[in-house]
């Protein structure tokens, strides 16, 4: 027995080292064929993503007019970032942009799809994705302009207000220091707000009807119904819409540089407009670097949370 | 009880990561990609040969100018046309396109040969620009008036402007002023253009009782166009010297003299009575020319680039009178800068280009093409004649403006020129804060000399 006992272990011991060998080989092999199918990616994403990265960080430690010489002033760049006015105050406008692009779209989003999901019929519902979802079809560029002649003093927008009695509200909008942020927020929110529609009315085409029927047996109304059953289930689809808008509003550029371009004053300067005049007309390569590196820091910090908080708890 | 669990789509915790990189790398692939290419051309001021032309065998110039102005364009098919072995390979972009991209094409290997440029400051410091002094001597410009190009003279250093060696020359030399509608003019009363400032206010208000907008004036976006009206008021105010000074970074000259003050002032009480158009805050240039072509406004400070436009599409119908001055019979005072081009230092066939430019200040045909198209003063010799134009048409009106401020010794270059970015960063958005009443004129002035000190020391 003691002999049996102790062979024994022996025995499988090397039975297992030997298939541990093969098993060994097998899977370096495995590993390695990996590594050659993920190597092009791998590479165009260290060319194109990594080290940019790397070079604008070095850049950002630099005083360079893209140029002539570099010379370096170690953190200057990231202490100006925080104690000039106007950069602060570019970084303030992007999460004031949040407010529109985050805040409008996924509420109305939510509000639309609700709706869609109870009201429309198959065809009328197809025809009002469609129409929700062309935001996003339409270039951004050309958004951005057709708003500015709906925003601009004689544009729509102040036609209908005239028209319905309230002309003493008109004004030109996208040259009015406490509106023009508020106005290039909602072109932001009207092109944002059919993607979330659309996602959110597919990820509540996943819920159990049953869940419904369960709960209009219980008596549930339409609001019960929307807090106790959708919302819930459409936690993951909801932080997906909050990530792309915020991420949308903290890297803003193509509505504001059509729009406004950063003004009247400041009024409506961000992060992405910021970082693109410090580098191609001021030619403060530097300083551009370094406010992309704290853009890159600021999306990150912002996005973390809502990726933790609507988690599916699953994995 | 009615949560939904789902296999599918399970979260990444990399997910974030990767957005927040791939909206870094957006970013940070443009400027390495951009900047990666920028590397410094070495400085070419090397003698040439007696009289440098474009030679029999086929030249291909390539040149780099500015999208709606259509007049290097007809120049340089003029030029093809009596030298049939030159061609030209002619890229256009926005004025703002070429500010920004200027460094990076200069310093690639493409560089052209002819080039509109932005401020030149910069471009010289990188050495990115031909030294004309060479082409200066061969070509004889000094028989030029010499105040036509002192605007493009600077040491190699870049600062201070209006000496040292000459970088770039202008196609022609335009001058501003204000632009008037002939038939509104009338309906307000206006009898002749008004001799002294004082006039001109009561012009103004005058056309505000009768329900004329007196001014129609570009100020939104970007481009801060208060500017032009703001620094005709300082021209009437004060003298042309300082306010040079100031532009060509001259050392101790500042922006915020007791003489500026007064004529910001002088603008805030415009403002402040309501002349301009109320939505100037998000005019851009070419709604405001639209406005004025469409009998919106009395008024607009503009610059003789127009004047052939207006020839064209409003014969007779647009008036123009140069900004008057504090007192009767006081000096008139004008922005006038030459339309920049130059050659760039690593460009193929630096000695044609040249001979492009001297072509233009000095052939007939070029010179006439240069009135006619672009409406200005085609620069060039004294003893040369400016052509011909119609008779009471707008142009012969700026041109006569122009002879007027040569003679005053009124001409300013522009406070935008000043450096590469004051226009856009510091002008712009003081002038939008005065129009919106969130900045006091001392308080204008004083921005700007703060962010004039500080691109200056930054060499931006």
């Amino acid at each position: 027995m003691t002999d049996a006992t102790s062979s024994h272990p022996v025995r499988r011991t090397s039975r297992e080292a030997a298939t541990s060998r093969a098993l060994g080989a097998g899977a370096r092999d495995v590993r390695t064929t990996g590594w050659l199918y993920v190597l092009p990616a791998l590479a165009a994403y260290g060319l194109f993503v990594l080290w940019p990265i790397v070079k604008t960080f070095r850049y950002s430690l630099y005083q360079w007019d893209g140029v002539g010489p570099a010379r370096w002033v170690g953190l200057d760049n990231y202490r100006s970032v925080f104690s000039d006015n106007e950069l602060a105050s570019s970084l303030v406008h992007a999460f004031e942009l949040i407010l529109f692009f985050t805040g409008i779209s996924v509420t109305l989003g939510l509000l639309v799809a609700t709706v869609m999901r109870r009201v429309a019929t198959r065809r009328v519902g197809g025809v009002a994705r469609a129409v929700l979802f062309l935001p996003q079809v339409v270039p951004l560029v050309a958004a951005g302009i057709a708003w500015s002649w709906m925003l601009a003093s004689d544009g729509v927008v102040n036609q209908t207000l005239s028209a319905v009695g309230l002309g003493r509200f008109t004004r030109a909008w996208l040259g009015d220091f406490g509106f023009a942020l508020p106005a290039v927020g909602v072109i932001g929110a009207w092109v944002l707000l059919g993607l979330c529609t659309v996602l959110l009315l597919a990820g509540m085409s996943k819920i159990d009807p049953a869940l419904y029927e369960a709960a209009q047996i219980d008596g549930a109304g339409a609001i019960r119904e929307f807090f106790a059953i959708t919302l819930p289930n459409l936690r993951y689809e909801i932080g997906v819409c909050i990530t792309v808008t915020m991420i949308a509003a903290l890297s803003a550029f193509d509505i504001v540089f059509i729009s406004t371009r950063g003004g009247p004053g400041e009024a409506t300067m961000v992060p992405g407009l910021k970082i693109y005049q410090l580098a191609f007309f001021n030619r403060e390569v530097g300083a551009a670097s370094a406010l992309a590196v704290v853009l890159m820091v600021l999306v990150l910090v912002c996005i973390l949370p809502v990726q933790w908080l609507t988690r599916r708890d699953d994995s | 009880m009615l949560r939904r669990r789902d296999a599918g789509g399970r979260r990444t915790p990399a997910a974030p990561l990767a957005a927040g990189l791939l909206v870094f790398a957006a970013v940070a692939v443009l400027l390495a990609a951009a900047l990666a290419a920028a590397s410094a051309a070495s400085d070419s001021s090397a003698a040439v040969k007696a009289k440098p032309n474009c030679g029999k065998k086929p030249v291909t110039m390539k040149g780099y100018f500015e999208t709606g102005f259509p007049l290097p364009l007809k120049l340089t098919q003029e030029f093809t046309r009596q030298y049939p072995n030159v061609k030209w390979s002619i890229r256009q972009d926005q004025f703002a396109v070429i500010t920004q991209n200027a460094p990076l094409v200069m310093s690639g290997p493409n560089a052209p040969d002819l080039m509109r440029l932005p401020q030149l400051s910069g471009l010289v410091k990188d050495h990115l620009l031909k030294n004309l002094d060479p082409y200066f001597k061969a070509f004889k410009w000094n028989r030029f008036p010499a105040s036509q190009l002192v605007q493009l003279r600077m040491p190699s250093s870049g600062r201070p402007r209006g000496v040292g060696s000459l970088w770039a020359m202008g196609l022609n030399y335009s001058m501003t002023g204000v632009f008037y509608n002939k038939q509104l003019a009338a309906k307000v009363g206006m009898k002749a253009a008004p001799a002294t400032l004082s006039q001109l206010d009561a012009l103004l208000a005058k056309a505000k009782a009768a329900g004329v907008t007196p001014i129609v004036q570009f100020n939104g976006g970007e481009t801060g166009g208060l500017l032009f009206p703001l620094q005709d008021l300082m021209g009437a105010y004060g003298s042309p010297t300082p306010i040079n000074n100031w532009i060509f970074q001259k050392r101790g000259a500042r922006i915020d003299t007791a003489a500026n003050l007064r004529a910001t002032q002088h603008l805030q009480r415009w403002i402040k009575a309501g002349y301009f158009n109320n939505d100037a805050n998000a005019t851009d240039y070419f709604q405001m020319m639209s406005k004025f072509q469409a009998g919106e406004g009395l008024l607009i400070f503009d610059g003789d680039w127009e004047s052939g436009n207006f020839d064209t599409h409003q014969a007779s119908r647009i008036g123009f009178f140069l900004m008057p001055p504090l007192k009767k019979g006081g000096r008139h005072a004008a922005m006038s800068a030459p339309l920049t081009f130059g050659i760039a230092a690593k460009a193929k066939h630096p000695g044609c280009a040249a001979f492009f430019l001297n072509w233009i200040a000095t052939n007939p045909k070029a010179r006439r093409i240069n009135v006619i198209v672009g409406g200005s003063n085609p620069g060039g010799p004294p003893s040369l004649p400016i052509p011909k134009v119609k008779p009471g048409s707008t142009t012969s009106r700026t041109l006569a403006a122009g002879r007027v401020v040569a003679k005053q010794n009124g001409a300013m270059d522009f406070i935008a020129n000043a450096t590469g970015s004051i226009y856009a960063q510091s002008w712009t958005p003081a002038v939008q804060k005065l129009f919106a009443g969130q900045i006091s004129p001392a308080d204008v002035l004083k921005s700007v000399q703060a962010d004039y000190v500080k691109q200056v020391s930054g060499g931006s």
